[in-house]
């Protein structure tokens, strides 16, 4: 790899300014309504300088961090899914005739300035759910392949974090075109900028940068072990497991009593894909349109076959989403569903806890002897 | 004469899916107390109420369990065929069929007679307990098949599904 | 992190995986009071081979999509042929479309019944009510292959006799040379000196010679569950036992996540499974 190049906080203009004249739309986090969301940027100073979540579970607040770090904040709301995966979209309209008309995709190139490694580790998700079967979604990968991925290597952890036990961060070795590591030390303030592609090359080597110095580098990787150190939360590696032996766990019908299922926790999970297709008809029915938008394990008509829903109950519809996000997907995807960036926890309106529930499953496993006493 | 009418008849009760394997010594003991008997079609060879006194062994032609009911004539609770039981409640008091045993078709059964076998177990638990051995199978699969059709799983899904 | 990157041959396919092709019913024929028969063909010139067991999503214009098993003989490709019964709004509306009106069709799709697996041995179809639709193909495949498998025998339940699905076929199989079929129903009255009871009894007594059966099962869950436990317990070997799954499907290629039943996506993991992959899965409460 081309060696890293150190630049000034005021170099982040310079590359939105270069993105922008190479005909990128560039989205970064954005403070809005007090809350951090993906959005258009133009300058650096768009970017919620200084400010960092106070994430718990069932509580995200933004406020005043400790420093005027660019990056010191974590996650937005929602990662990639919805600029890949569109919450809705038309898929195709079509007449009595039933000759469809497919909808064009919309795929402008598109920069993303500042993704965690989390994010970038949910997009291989999703592109391993719509690119890796035997049908491949070519709206999906248009839209993928527009992207240009400037990551943020995370300096510090939300409460709510734990990339570092699903192997996701907080340091991304790949998947990008270029990484950023924001350094703050000593009254020095700069941004160690690597390159991931060719594209992020060349983009590089247009920055007013000096090389990084191996302190820097240095100082870059240890702020990531730091990072992974101050992790609160961690799902461990037999989750899978436990999981799959948990079917009939007594446990699910306590998550019921506080689960809402208000599919808060899918829509801002940037892995969960389920969608669901329905048609909108024009007034006299001549022509339909055919629409894709996100569903939800966790509504009740998600699961209806002829007649009824075979998950009926709250219990069942909580066991689906995390028993699939954590063990089914290995079987179907070859890995993970989930990427350790903890917005389910944070996200939740009563503060369920992904890994919580998984450590409370695995405190009990519903059949326990009864000692000598107990008896 | 009386000799080998028992010993064919303990042939035939050996070779029957329910008595398969039974030792030897019981089937004779058995063959004490069966007939062969033949049912003309629609004949019963019981009716519901009636003393059950005797049980056949199915060794040709079909049987339907049947039950009468206002307005909707005979309804068929389960058919039997060739190797199956026909008749369990002589087994446990109050000793009378539950429902009507109707040939479809010409019928070739072996009757046992009931009381005698009761006799015979009643004087010989190892007997008995071997013949409760051999009943309780058969029991306990009406009874599967019968929760399985309890459940109605053909029925129009409109009619038994969870409403949203 | 890598990036999976799909198998090349698939990836240069087109991708025509949520688009449906223009059809036209060209027969309808009722087969019981809530469920019809459509045969259909394709406008483009492009008729649609399949696989016995394989399904294909059917969409009424303005209407919706929903996925269907195909019932057809896979011999004759130039027709479509699917039986239907009247649940929700599509499929009410599909037992509708008269002669001639158009529909979209997705597919064909999904895992079919593994017949190559049959060869030179014994397969038994066993159906249970609508369950007779998606397992046709294998018969019809089945009596196309007779001489390459030892025998053909075809077990069917259902409610009652007048829910019997096909019933001038299955008298015309029942005559075939060495073809058994073994009908029973749940309940009836005197007028019907058929078995009465439930399918998984019929089933013992009519295996020729269980290790050297290969079992092809669809109908209620349920029923299936107990249609396979008892031929496991006659000693058919367990992944020679065949099963075909439904969940409610919204795309039909693993991209919408509806169908899942545990590690499987029906569609693309099925819906034809062998039991030891779903044996477990389906006594699991409201998976």
């Amino acid at each position: 790899m081309d060696p890293a190049v150190v630049i000034p906080p005021q170099g982040l203009d310079d590359l939105i300014g270069i993105l922008d004249a190479q005909g990128y739309e560039v989205l970064g986090v954005r403070e809005t309504d007090g809350a951090l969301e993906l959005g258009p940027v133009t300058a650096a100073a768009d970017l919620p300088r200084g400010r960092i979540e106070a994430a718990e579970a069932g509580s995200v607040r933004l406020v005043d961090g400790p420093r005027a770090a660019f990056f010191d904040h974590t996650l937005p709301m929602q990662g990639l899914k919805r600029v890949v995966y569109p919450a809705q979209e038309r898929l195709y309209t079509t007449g009595p005739d039933l000759v469809a008309a497919e909808e064009p995709v919309e795929a402008p190139p598109r920069a993303i300035l500042g993704v965690r490694p989390c994010d970038l580790a949910a997009l291989d998700t999703l592109t391993a759910v719509f690119e890796g079967g035997p049908f491949v979604d070519t709206r999906f990968r248009q839209r993928r392949e527009a992207l240009l991925l400037i990551a943020v290597n995370c300096m510090r952890p939300a409460a709510t974090c734990f990339c570092a036990s699903m192997d996701s961060g907080p340091r991304a070795e790949r998947g990008f075109d270029l990484a950023i590591d924001e350094l703050i030390q000593a009254g020095r303030h700069v941004l160690v900028v690597t390159a991931g592609s060719a594209r992020g090359q060349e983009i590089l080597e247009q920055l007013p940068g000096e090389p990084a110095e191996e302190a820097d580098l240095r100082a870059a990787r240890e702020g990531s072990r730091a990072c992974a150190e101050a992790q609160q939360r961690r799902l461990d590696e037999g989750v899978e497991g436990l999981l799959k032996r948990s079917y009939d766990h007594p446990h699910w019908a306590a998550v019921a009593e506080r689960c809402l299922s208000c599919a808060n926790c899918t829509l801002v999970c940037p892995t969960c894909f389920c969608g669901t297709v329905e048609d909108r008809s024009s007034l006299d029915g001549a022509e339909a349109e055919r629409w894709r938008r996100w569903d939800s394990c966790f509504t009740l008509d998600f699961s209806y076959l002829h007649g009824g829903a075979v998950r009926g109950e709250t219990a069942s519809r909580y066991r689906q989403w995390i028993t699939h996000k954590l063990a089914h997907w290995h079987d179907q995807f070859g890995r993970s569903g989930c990427v350790g960036c903890g917005r389910c926890i944070g996200w939740c309106p009563v503060g369920i806890d992904i890994t919580a529930e998984a450590a409370a499953l695995a405190a009990s496993e519903g059949r326990s002897e009864l000692s000598g006493e107990e008896i | 004469m009386a000799d080998s009418k028992i010993k064919s008849m303990a042939e035939i009760l050996a070779a029957h899916p329910l008595f398969a394997g039974l030792d030897r010594e019981i089937t004779d003991l058995l063959g004490g107390c069966a007939t062969n008997v033949h049912f003309a079609d629609g004949a019963y060879l019981f009716k519901a109420e009636e003393p059950a006194d005797t049980f056949y062994l199915l060794r040709g032609g079909d049987v339907a369990l049947e039950v009468s009911m206002p307005g909707r004539g005979r309804l068929t609770v389960q058919t039997l065929h060739p190797g199956h039981v026909v008749g369990a409640s002589w087994i446990l008091p109050p000793y009378r069929w539950r429902f009507d045993a109707r040939a479809i078709g010409s019928v070739r059964v072996t009757g046992v007679d009931a009381t005698c076998l009761r006799s015979k177990c009643d004087a010989d638990p190892r007997l008995g307990y071997q013949v409760m051995q051999r009943f309780l199978p058969v029991v306990a699969e009406r009874l599967q098949s019968t929760r399985l059709r309890l459940l109605d799983l053909y029925a129009p899904p409109a009619d038994v599904g969870r409403a949203l | 992190m890598t990036l999976i990157a799909a198998d090349p041959a698939t990836a240069a396919a087109p991708d025509t995986g949520m688009l449906p092709r223009p059809f036209e019913v060209r027969a309808r024929r009722r087969e019981l009071a809530d469920c019809v028969t459509l045969e259909m063909a394709a406008l483009d010139g492009r008729p649609l081979g399949f696989a016995p067991g394989q399904f294909t999503m059917l969409y009424v214009h303005g209407v919706g999509e929903i996925a269907i098993s195909i019932s057809g003989n896979p011999a004759e490709a130039d027709t479509l042929v699917q039986t239907i019964r009247a649940v929700g709004a599509v499929s009410r509306a599909l037992c509708e479309l008269p002669e001639g009106q158009r529909l979209g069709v997705r597919g064909p799709l999904g895992k079919a019944w593994p017949v190559e697996r049959a060869l030179g041995k014994h397969l038994m179809v066993v159906a249970g009510g609508l369950g007779l639709a998606p397992t046709r193909p294998v018969i019809y495949w089945a009596l196309a292959n007779r001489d390459r498998l030892k025998s053909l025998d075809i077990v069917y339940g259902t409610r009652s006799p007048d829910q019997i699905l096909y019933p001038q076929q299955l008298l015309g199989w029942s005559s075939a040379e060495g073809l058994r079929v073994g009908i029973t129903v749940d309940r009836a009255s005197e007028d019907w000196t058929g078995r009465v009871g439930v399918v998984t009894d019929l089933v013992p007594s009519m295996l020729r010679d269980p290790a050297e059966t290969v079992a092809m099962v669809c109908g209620p869950e349920i029923m299936m569950r107990f249609a396979a436990q008892g031929l496991a317990a006659a000693g058919v070997p367990q992944d020679d036992i065949h099963l075909s799954l439904e969940r409610n499907m919204k795309c039909g290629i693993g991209w919408c996540g509806h169908c899942q039943l545990g590690p499987h996506l029906i569609c693309r993991d099925g819906p034809v499974f062998p039991y030891p992959a779903v044996r477990d899965l389906m006594t699991v409460w409201e998976l």
